[in-house]
């Protein structure tokens, strides 16, 4: 028998890595985190390719998507994961991403799309904070 | 008809997508569209894969759709996780172990957290299933969350039932406990290459002559889902069910069965809201202070709080 239901509206992210470095520990970090924070996140594993992601973020319908990437690829791959996300009409979600990424990529990336860029050493409950703040309700 | 309903009849995946949270999240427009969408269910065959964490369910899953894609039919998967009892939030990542599906068009996964549902699944499954149904899947597999012994709700959900076991979990008066193992339509053996799986086997055999005369015996198979060894016969058994099902009347009591399940305890959420929407907050802090203190039994404190609601006391 089902317990009571509950009726609220719950924030759906997705933390995904797109590319060929396996270093997931920051990955697991943040999904735990934002699990922490009440949200339902879905984890879909390293060595994810741009249309896998999309197509996750399709299906699972998502408010949220996260990309951790440590290779140094985020300027080849990143794009490739927006042009794929409208290419399915996903264009109303709150894009971050994590790793290794010099500052000077940091406004190519915002300009592609993406709210915010956390680099190692953020407090995790800096991303919550972010995604309570910037998610559509 | 609104536009979203329109794309979702046209088997637009974002349409489904954005039903599907509707749906999930009990809002009054996902009511509107199992109201709308409801009779056009009931036509894909619902498979319940359950078993408890670790044994495989979700590879099992992946390989059971795999295979299903090669005999050329449409498959839905809902995937159901744990949500947490404190923090509500939930970890979902079953579409790890689903990887060789992600892109193929003929495969939509979704994934679910338990929301605080006691079975298994979750509040909603039943809803979103009869949606994934109504878009035209010809398969929907339901992986519950790691069962244990007792959540057997997917029995009501699902036609067919496959249990995962693995070896080297338990000797055989485990086996031999009442409950899920009950709700078995198929049993499975998966790593069925690690040592101790053909004592499992052999266990779950003698438990089966046990059963009385008569009584559906669930034939036992053995996989190694990693590998798909053994998934097509897995297959085939659970087509073989299905046309045993209709061939013997059984799957339209099965239906009815839960149609009256899905009423009552439908009929039983509606009365829970109605109760605490009805309960002043201070009213049941107070009944919840005299239960705390054992002045008050809970029995007693649940009828004072439901007669209230219902105008009736339940015990004249």
């Amino acid at each position: 028998m089902s317990s009571a239901p509950t009726t609220t509206k719950k924030i759906r992210v997705l933390i995904a890595k797109p590319g060929l470095d396996g270093h997931d520990r920051g990955a697991k970090v943040v999904a735990r985190a934002l699990r922490d924070a009440g949200m339902e996140v879905i984890y879909t594993g390293i060595r994810q390719t741009p249309e896998m992601i999309a197509e996750a973020a399709l299906q699972e319908d998502v408010d949220v998507v996260g990309l951790s990437i440590l290779s140094g690829a985020h300027l080849e791959l990143f794009p490739r994961v927006v042009e794929e996300l409208k290419k399915r009409g996903v264009d109303d979600v709150l894009l971050f991403a994590g790793g290794i990424i010099p500052d000077e990529d940091v406004p190519k990336l915002k300009e592609l799309g993406f709210k915010e860029i956390f680099g190692p050493g953020t407090n995790t409950q800096d991303i919550v904070k972010f995604v309570f703040e910037h998610v559509k309700k | 008809m609104n536009e979203l309903l329109e794309r979702f009849l046209q088997g637009d995946r974002r349409a489904l997508a954005r039903v599907l949270t509707r749906v999930e999240n009990e809002t009054e427009e996902g009511r509107e569209y199992v109201r709308a969408l409801f009779p056009l269910s009931g036509r894909a065959h619902t498979v319940g894969i359950t078993g408890s964490a670790g044994s495989g369910k979700s590879t099992v899953t992946g390989a059971l759709a795999a295979e299903w894609r090669r005999r050329g039919k449409h498959v839905g998967i809902v995937a159901v996780d744990p949500s947490s009892p404190f923090t509500q939030g939930a970890l979902l990542g079953d579409r790890i172990r689903m990887q060789d599906l992600a892109l193929d068009p003929g495969v939509y996964v979704r994934s679910m957290a338990s929301r605080g549902a006691l079975g298994g699944l979750a509040p909603a499954v039943n809803d979103v299933v009869a949606v994934m149904d109504a878009f035209g899947f010809d398969v929907i597999l339901i992986e519950t969350v790691g069962a244990g012994q007792d959540e057997v709700e997917i029995a009501g959900t699902a036609l067919t039932t496959v249990l995962v076991n693995n070896p080297g979990t338990g000797d055989d008066i485990q086996a031999m406990k009442a409950g899920i193992i009950e709700i078995a339509d198929i049993l499975v053996v998966n790593k069925a290459d690690l040592p101790g799986a053909d004592t499992l086997v052999s266990q779950l055999q003698a438990l089966l002559t046990l059963a009385p005369a008569g009584a559906r015996r669930p034939p036992i198979l053995r996989t190694i889902a990693t590998t798909g060894e053994g998934i097509p016969a897995l297959a085939d058994a659970i087509e073989a069910h299905r046309a045993e099902l209709e061939r013997s009347g059984e799957l339209e009591r099965q239906r009815r069965d839960d149609a009256r399940h899905q009423i009552l305890a439908q009929a039983q959420s509606i009365l829970l809201e109605r109760i605490r929407a009805a309960t002043p907050q201070d009213e049941l802090d107070a009944l919840v202070a005299r239960v705390a203190a054992r002045e008050l039994d809970p029995h007693t404190a649940a009828e004072e709080l439901a007669s209230a609601v219902l105008g009736t006391p339940l015990r004249p």
